[in-house]
């Protein structure tokens, strides 16, 4: 199916849930958070999408101002098309419902995103931090991340504007 | 002596282990020597390069893809090279194209075969290893010879190649692949068509199809389950349309499809196939000047793109955001290996200790590229 | 050349049968302890550099004392014994000290006690036991023992493993060796290992050597499970899996380091010097020349019996890098579904071989 089919199937069924954005390129769609679970059960069994294999999920920090959103990007490995579902979040309770048990490499694809900018997946089994150690603070990538003084008693180097590393 | 706590131990491969290729900790939970549940903890290489790219140039993110995966620092270098070029949208020479189909496939080539000799060395079989370990050291000779760099090249620049090829390399190149390619025969007869080797890898570590897709498992583990995908073929990008050479995928030949033998054997038959492509790319490779199409100010407009190539060990992804100024607003790797990791668990409960190593070295994880 | 003959020689000089003892048991014991000494210096030489070969490779090199290794690495074991021996001697927190300290050398008991009965020529041999080849089968599986402790007293989960995994190989490994060994018992009628190698003396059709592997299809067949057996009983790769390097770490030896280490490794090579000595003088001939009734002489016979353990030495080092390793189950399986029966069958078909054709 092309990009547009796909897009029409989408909107045939969720006619309420997909958000027109004129930022977003042409493969994207942006989704409702609170129907995102559905959508995405919905692209995943419908048998005209099939989306099997979830590439990836990205998360972006559109800025001090702008929302945080969680990219996914869908592929079929039947029917060999792909789109990238788009979801934000609201900055102070970054929160959707996970996809983990649609395909189970979600798990760890969360579990990273919520380790750089806390995006909760609820329902989630496992959520835990991943790259970072469990007792890190913050949120390394969002934009107005700081990063803490110490870490169990190491020094966390920093850049400053001037003088470069620390 | 500590207080007896049941039937169920718990076991810490790792961090520092002779075979969890890297500093990777599994807690595996063990009854006797069968392995009832795996958690693998991550992180230890952990340098958040993502961070690090937000605040430096497009062109400086180019070594940090290198340092992913160090054992493929072309082909990071390529997929991040190409998500740039389409960010972008501009051209390339077509010298450049070839150039770099053919250094993506020497280490393609070369980081397979750490792999198969590592995959002996994790069954027990010590020579093999050596005898790729030294025809891999002719592949990192030629980049040495081309780019000066050994292990991490940054080679591939955005619109070019950092250096010409020499003026020999030619030569040079279809010398070694005419000295290369009987010695997969021999590897062959070593390791690959072993009694032991294969008691060993058959049936172990069956990875169904509809599991490896998803878990995101691809590359060679997922031809290994009898997928046939390859993003060369099915995505292409660079000119890989333009070269003849076929997906080998597993057959389940000594035991049941998708296997830890059906991936090491998938690996092997890549091989040649790269071996065919730079050979063909050989051929053709036009003159010009690789300098040409090289843009003088990295500027990409606002927008972003997701873009995947074939690295060796699968689907390597760049998911790069731009806004219009000399420095990325995100860059996001999306890693093979983390993906062939994620589905340890579920393969390997209720194999034996020493299976759960041979499928962990099955699945050719490199953990700079998973801690990123 | 045995004990009790200097035994004799000494009763004769010195009036206390104690003095005379300790004089003749010092004077057979040394050596064997300087053959043990040199037997792992040169074969982990060998070792490397049979290794290196295999691997295409060129192993320890260097120009002279000082400088790297000596011409072509001869002095590489040296060095290691060095730095074995002014290594710290670690011993972890939390180990059972004294099983930890003990373990070392009670497998290094067990593979030494095991020389003191092979015959390297007709006339010299330690002690000339009726025996022999009961005894080398009972004292080698002493080191088992050790091996359990070690794993046990270290701590450690690794060791733990290997030493299970050790303990359960070795057992069930002596059971096909065993019966193996029987087969040339059975066509000899004896224990004795002089009068085993007496008896293969002559010749086939006055070609073949008329040692016990070419007498008959069943004591060919043994051979082979003898020594197959043999090297498990060693740990070596293919069978190496209780110190199985990608898999337990170093198995029961984690934990090792400095002198106890080298004690282990040191037992390993007289372990594959004792069982080598077995197959030589059970199956091959013992000091006999290959070439009947040429060479025969007690010197030629020293020559030919350490020419076949060294033979078989070198086989088991060309297992080692020629194999993967085999997984627990189906090292058991091998075992106790393969080499049993067809070594209990072989029991059989020798015992109808003698009755039938004598």
């Amino acid at each position: 199916m092309t990009l547009e089919q796909i897009k029409n199937r989408l909107s045939d069924q969720f006619k309420s849930s997909i958000i027109k954005n004129e930022n977003l390129a042409e493969h994207q769609v942006e989704i409702k958070g609170e129907d995102w679970f559905d959508v995405a059960t919905f692209m995943k069994n419908d048998p005209k999408l099939s989306f099997d294999q979830l590439e990836c999920i990205t998360g972006i920090d559109t800025g001090e101002d702008g929302p945080l959103q969680t990219h996914y990007n869908l592929h079929s490995m039947e029917y060999r098309h792909k789109i990238e579902a788009v979801i934000s979040h609201d900055r102070k309770d970054p929160k959707v419902a996970s996809i983990e048990q649609l395909w189970r490499i979600g798990d760890w694809f969360e579990r990273e995103t919520y380790d750089m900018f806390g995006i909760e997946y609820t329902g989630h089994r496992d959520l835990r931090r991943i790259l970072c150690p469990d007792d890190w603070e913050g949120w390394p990538l969002r934009k107005d991340y700081e990063a803490q003084e110490s870490f169990h008693g190491i020094v966390v180097p920093k850049i400053k504007e001037e003088e470069g590393w620390e | 002596m500590g207080v007896v706590q049941g039937d169920q131990m718990v076991l810490n491969i790792g961090p520092q282990h002779p075979s969890t290729h890297g500093v990777l900790r599994l807690e595996v939970t063990t009854d006797g020597e069968i392995v009832s549940k795996i958690t693998p903890h991550l992180g230890y290489l952990h340098r958040c390069f993502e961070k690090h790219a937000e605040n430096v140039t497009y062109e400086q993110v180019i070594p940090f893809t290198d340092r992913c995966d160090y054992l493929a620092s072309m082909n990071s270098n390529f997929g991040y090279v190409v998500a740039m070029e389409e960010l972008m949208d501009i051209e390339i020479s077509e010298r450049v194209q070839y150039i770099r189909v053919i250094m993506a496939e020497l280490n393609r080539v070369a980081s397979h075969l750490l792999a198969l000799g590592v995959y002996g060395l994790d069954i027990g079989a010590f020579t093999p290893f050596l005898y790729m370990l030294r025809d891999r050291e002719r592949i990192l000779d030629m980049f040495e010879y081309t780019c000066g760099a050994r292990l991490l090249y940054n080679y591939m620049w955005i619109g070019g190649v950092s250096h010409d090829l020499p003026k020999d390399f030619v030569k040079i190149c279809v010398n070694f692949l005419d000295y290369f390619e009987p010695q997969i025969e021999e590897y062959n007869n070593l390791l690959t068509f072993n009694k032991i080797f294969i008691e060993r890898t058959a049936d172990v570590g069956v990875i169904p199809a509809e599991v490896a897709i998803s878990y995101g498992v691809s590359g060679p583990n997922l031809r290994g389950s009898g997928v046939k995908w390859d993003v060369r073929k099915d995505e292409p990008y660079s000119i890989y349309d333009r070269f003849d050479f076929d997906i080998p995928t597993g057959t389940g030949e000594f035991g049941t499809l998708g296997d830890c033998f059906d991936r090491y054997w998938v690996r092997m038959l890549e091989v040649t196939q790269s071996v065919r492509i730079i050979r063909q790319a050989l051929k053709d490779l036009p003159e010009g000047d690789v300098f040409e199409t090289m843009p003088k100010k990295i500027r990409p407009p606002a927008g972003s793109v997701y873009r995947r190539t074939e690295s060796p060990r699968g689907d390597l992804g760049y998911y790069i955001v731009s806004d219009g100024t000399p420095s990325p607003t995100r860059v996001k790797m999306r890693s093979p290996a983390f993906t062939a990791l994620s589905c340890l668990d579920e393969v390997s409960s209720g194999w034996m200790i020493s299976d759960v190593l041979a499928i962990l070295g099955s699945l050719d994880i490199v953990l700079g590229e998973i801690d990123r | 050349m045995t004990v009790d003959y200097l035994i004799e020689l000494f009763s004769k000089l010195f009036d206390s049968p104690f003095v005379s003892f300790i004089l003749a048991v010092s004077i057979a014991g040394i050596p064997l302890f300087v053959l043990m000494a040199l037997n792992a210096t040169v074969a982990v030489y060998v070792e490397r550099k049979v290794s290196a070969f295999m691997m295409d490779r060129i192993g320890p090199m260097g120009q002279g004392p000082g400088l790297h290794a000596g011409p072509w690495g001869v002095l590489q074991t040296i060095a290691d014994a060095v730095k074995l021996l002014i290594k710290e001697d670690t011993i972890p927190s939390s180990a059972d000290k004294l099983l930890f300290k003990v373990a070392p050398f009670i497998i290094f008991i067990g593979a030494f006690l095991g020389i003191a009965v092979l015959p390297f020529s007709s006339v010299i041999q330690v002690v000339d036991i009726n025996i022999g080849v009961f005894y080398i089968i009972a004292v080698g599986s002493v080191g088992v023992h050790g091996i359990v402790m070690a794993g046990w007293a270290s701590n450690n989960k690794w060791s733990l493993y290997g030493a299970m995994r050790s303990a359960a190989q070795i057992i069930s490994y002596e059971i096909p060796a065993g019966l193996s060994i029987i087969v040339p018992i059975m066509m000899t009628s004896t224990m004795n290992l002089q009068s085993m190698i007496e008896f293969q003396s002559g010749s086939i059709w006055g070609i073949l050597p008329n040692w016990i592997i070419f007498n008959n299809p069943f004591s060919f067949l043994a051979f082979f499970i003898f020594f197959i057996s043999a090297v498990a009983e060693t740990n070596r790769t293919p069978f190496d899996i209780p110190e199985a390097e990608s898999e337990l770490v170093a198995g029961w030896m984690t934990e090792y380091s400095g002198f106890r280490w080298a004690v282990f490794f040191l037992s390993e090579y007289a372990n594959m010097f004792v069982v080598s000595g077995l197959a030589a003088a059970g199956f091959l001939g013992g000091w006999l020349s290959p070439i009947p009734g040429l060479f025969n002489s007690p010197i030629w016979g020293l020559f030919w019996f350490f020419s076949k353990i060294i033979f078989l030495i070198f086989v088991m080092m060309w297992f080692r890098w020629t194999f993967p390793r085999l997984r627990v189950d189906q090292l058991m399986h091998v075992c106790w579904k393969v080499f049993i029966p067809i070594a209990m069958l072989n029991i059989f078909g020798v015992g109808i071989w003698k009755l039938i054709i004598g």
